[in-house]
């Protein structure tokens, strides 16, 4: 699959939300003057939340015009990273993590569940536009692998009946809270805290058990 | 200034050399696809691997390496071998072995390198891929599943051309080079990404299939489409000019040749006047050379000198201007022009028409005031230069006139010539500037110079050099941009009015009221369209453009291809032409034919061949005896100083695409005009 293949249908034009476009002078003044480019990433990125998660072409050209760059040198970054996405995506953009650790505890498991649930592949949507679908390479959540990432957050410890569970959830638009989906509280071992339980502090996530 | 050894053998390169440089000191020749001496460093090709210690017990890339004291570089070990037999192994994974059909089979880099490196035969099965073709304007074809990803395409564009539209997306195996939206590439400096990609992915699309490198006769020569004078190499089978190629000339291109040079050849082609023509009725009917020959020597009978007159065009030779000039004065005619533009330059004072900084010089300067000109037009590849050296950093750029790209940033400062004036009473921000710097240069062009206060404008120009010192000791910053091939040639020689002679604007007025009876127009096709009356016009050129169309007599020369002769560039450096086909038909070198004809006219010129005639060019100026090497003009008053006119300054050049005969019948140039929308402006 081509990392740039654009959108068929393109905006005719696009301008940050007043809100971000605060935000957009915000992050240029953190660099140098003379050195705005720094700012490609951070801007594409705003740009792309501001967009329901894609960036149409115009976007690209709004901040290349505001970074005063040549076009083709923020495109180049757009299609550079995978994680601009140069055509719609749906409501929930699931990433899921195939790399070693995840495909080790069960990673095949996910990506066969969210085949048989929404009969999309790699790089797929589903018609009513709810799912998109991308295999990525390691999320960096490997202790509790496998991961599934939907839109900004991890659900984690995935089998194939709790990704089930979090599809059917997800289309009901009631999304669990994000972290482990076995009931692990945060990284802890699955089998709970072997060592300083004494000292437990509070948990800001779920319980252990 | 690090020393090192290369398998070896001792070398010492200047500090800030690469590891690469080393080994090429040393003799060693590195391969490479990435890496080249004028663009920035890649280190992606991977082909120039060596072993260096101390360092990590691997291959490390030597064109990003730099080299350090007591290395020890090794380049013929069996690690660095099997280094670069895999790099090539993986750069065939995905490049098609489609050299029998590639344009480039003959003159490939990867193929060549392929010979010294390459297995005898591939061990990848699965699919090559595929990448769709770019449509990057009418004169760059591609085709995209060749690319190797040097990128050196993208580096050109962005860093020597300034025009950031090519660009590399994707990554890994998906990435693609590509303009923006598949623009067209907008430079008149495009083609020389044909040059810099070392496979057949970026070709020349008018040259698509022509010929195979090994068929084709080079011939050295220098190009006569700008002032500039590039070192061109004209590629010819039998008489056909089939491309144009650059050479490299530090001092004048370096390795770059604009568009127009490269691809107006085809208009070689057409057009061609390949035998004499004799105005009969109203109508060109076709004749012998006798016949032309005496029809002009019939109309010249008895005519007295003051009622003929010359004017010689942008692309002549030195030695044609020479023997025109020799026959005119010996018809008694004082009404001798060459500034078709009607600039108001005088040679009484070289130092006053030449680019007297010269084109290297260029490096050296810290402030350019460009007056009246769009060198981006006119002369691309000097463009480039104050584009390498605007890289460097450290240097203001001002202009007067129009406002346009060029490539760089610049203060536009007006479009007035009392910009100047301003700047000269130190009453412009832009004068303080002039002050400070330490090689301030003015740049003049022919749009400040061809208009009526032009010989005031002239003067203020040297006034300006005078008051910022711009010319002191060695460094002479009062340079003068050509945008003709033969003017420098033209005013050494002297070809301009002499006393009670008519200049342009007196030969147009003197063709108009019947004062003039003949008219020679040597190639001199800018004015012809302005040309009313029936005063007997002649001819002598190569393409049926506006002055055929205005002749009575067409007697038919040969273009700069076709002839040995002698060009002064615009910064008064002598280069030598060479023939490299023959003129079509019946068509003779100029000086020939006008040497004929004095034979005719019962005046003949005391020369029977080019060496004879080069010995009196060079008796009676010794400018013309130093080949290739600017010598520095005495500075001396020149211009006349005056008002200016409160008009702005125009364009010189409308149209870059189309100058001259040349690429007025080239259709190259025509579809050019059309895709980048210069027609607009012509």
């Amino acid at each position: 699959m081509s990392g740039h293949e654009f959108a068929e249908e393109q905006p005719a034009n696009w301008e940050f939300t007043p809100e971000n476009a605060a935000r957009v002078d915000e992050i240029i003044a953190r660099y140098p003057p003379g050195r705005q480019a720094s700012a490609v990433i951070p801007l594409l990125d705003l740009a792309q939340r501001q967009n329901d998660n894609w960036l149409p072409l115009k976007a690209v050209e709004t901040v290349a015009e505001r970074l005063d760059m040549p076009p083709i040198r923020v495109l180049e970054v757009a299609t550079f990273y995978t994680m601009f996405n140069l055509k719609p995506v749906g409501r929930y953009y699931l990433q899921a993590c195939t790399t070693t650790p995840c495909w080790l505890r069960g990673s095949d498991q996910v990506m066969r569940c969210i085949r048989d649930r929404l009969g999309i592949g790699n790089h797929g949507s589903t018609g009513d536009g709810m799912f998109s679908l991308l295999e990525v390479e390691c999320l960096g959540a490997c202790v509790n692998a496998p991961i599934l990432q939907v839109n900004d957050d991890y659900y984690e410890d995935l089998d194939y009946e709790s990704t089930g569970e979090l599809l059917d959830a997800l289309r009901r638009g009631e999304p669990p809270p994000p972290g482990s989906m076995a009931g692990r509280n945060l990284s802890e071992s699955s089998a709970g805290a072997t060592t300083l339980t004494s000292l437990r502090p509070a948990s800001p996530g779920r319980e252990g058990g | 200034m690090p020393k090192l050894k290369v398998d070896g053998v001792e070398v010492e390169v200047p500090a800030g050399a690469t590891v690469l440089q080393a080994c090429e000191a040393a003799g060693k020749e590195i391969p490479r696809f990435c890496y080249h001496e004028r663009l920035s460093i890649a280190g992606n090709c991977r082909m120039c691997l060596v072993e260096v210690s101390p360092g990590p017990p691997k291959p490390q890339a030597s064109c990003a390496l730099p080299a350090m004291d007591n290395q020890e570089i090794r380049t013929d070990s069996d690690m660095v071998r099997q280094a670069r037999h895999g790099v090539m192994e993986f750069l065939l994974i995905n490049h098609p072995l489609d050299c029998p059909i590639c344009d480039q089979g003959g003159e490939c880099d990867l193929q060549d390198q392929a010979m010294g490196y390459g297995h005898h035969s591939s061990r990848y099965a699965e699919n090559k891929r595929a990448v769709e073709d770019k449509d990057m304007g009418p004169l760059i074809k591609t085709v995209m599943t060749r690319c190797i990803h040097c990128t050196r395409c993208v580096r050109f564009s962005t860093e020597v051309a300034g025009v950031s539209d090519l660009g590399a997306l994707g990554r890994g195996e998906t990435m693609e080079i590509t303009t923006y939206l598949e623009k067209a590439l907008a430079s008149e400096l495009s083609g020389n990404v044909i040059d810099l990609c070392p496979v057949g992915a970026l070709t020349s699309g008018p040259y698509a299939f022509v010929s195979r490198p090994w068929e084709l006769t080079r011939t050295e020569t220098v190009d006569v489409m700008d002032a500039v004078g590039s070192s061109i190499r004209v590629d010819t089978r039998g008489s056909d000019v089939l491309r144009v190629l650059p050479r490299t000339h530090e001092e004048v291109n370096e390795e770059w040749i604009s568009d127009k040079t490269r691809f107006a050849c085809d208009g070689l082609k057409r057009q061609r006047l390949d035998r004499p023509y004799l105005r009969r009725e109203g109508r060109l009917v076709p004749v012998d050379w006798q016949e032309a020959f005496d029809a002009i020597a019939e109309r010249l009978g008895g005519l007295a000198g003051e009622r003929i007159a010359a004017v010689v065009g942008d692309q002549c030779d030195v030695e044609s201007m020479f023997a025109l000039k020799q026959l005119m004065t010996a018809l008694g005619s004082p009404h001798l022009e060459c500034r078709q533009d009607g600039a108001r330059l005088d040679p009484s004072a070289r130092a006053g028409y030449l680019f007297n900084t010269t084109i290297a010089g260029i490096e050296s300067a810290d402030a350019i005031l460009l007056a009246g000109t769009n060198p981006r037009r006119e002369a691309p590849v000097l463009n480039a230069r104050i584009r390498k050296r605007w890289l460097a950093g450290g240097l203001e750029i001002g202009l007067v006139g129009e406002h346009h790209d060029l490539s760089y940033p610049y203060r536009h400062l007006g479009d007035t010539p009392d910009v100047l004036s301003r700047i000269l009473e130190g009453e412009h921000a832009f004068a303080e500037v002039l002050r400070r710097a330490g090689s301030p240069m003015l740049v003049l062009g022919m749009a400040a110079l061809a208009r009526e206060d032009g010989a005031a404008v002239h003067a203020l120009g040297r006034s300006i050099a005078e008051a910022f010192g711009m010319v002191r000791g060695e460094w002479n910053g009062f340079n003068v941009l050509h945008t003709a091939a033969s003017r420098v040639g033209a005013l050494d020689l002297g070809f301009v009015p002499t006393a009670g002679g008519r200049d342009l604007a007196g030969i147009i007025e003197g063709v108009a009221d019947g004062s003039l009876d003949l008219l020679w127009l040597l190639g001199a096709d800018e004015i012809a369209g302005d040309l009313p009356g029936d005063t007997f016009v002649v001819y002598q050129g190569h393409h049926g453009d506006r002055g055929a169309h205005r002749a009575d007599v067409i007697l038919p020369g040969a273009a700069y291809t076709e002839k040995d002769g002698l060009y002064v560039n615009t910064e008064g450096r002598v280069q030598a032409g060479v023939q490299a086909a023959f003129p079509p038909g019946q068509a003779r070198e100029d000086w020939r034919i006008i040497r004929a004809l004095s034979e005719r006219l019962g005046r003949r010129l005391e020369y029977d061949s080019l060496g004879d005639l080069r010995r009196a060019l060079v008796a009676a100026h010794p400018v013309f005896a130093a080949l290739d090497r600017p010598q520095p003009a005495e500075w001396r008053p020149f211009g006349t100083g005056g008002p200016v006119d409160a008009l702005p300054f125009g364009a010189a050049i409308a149209n870059f695409y189309m100058t001259d005969p040349i690429s007025r019948c080239s259709a190259v140039m025509a579809e050019c005009t059309e895709v980048f929308g210069m027609g607009e402006a012509a």
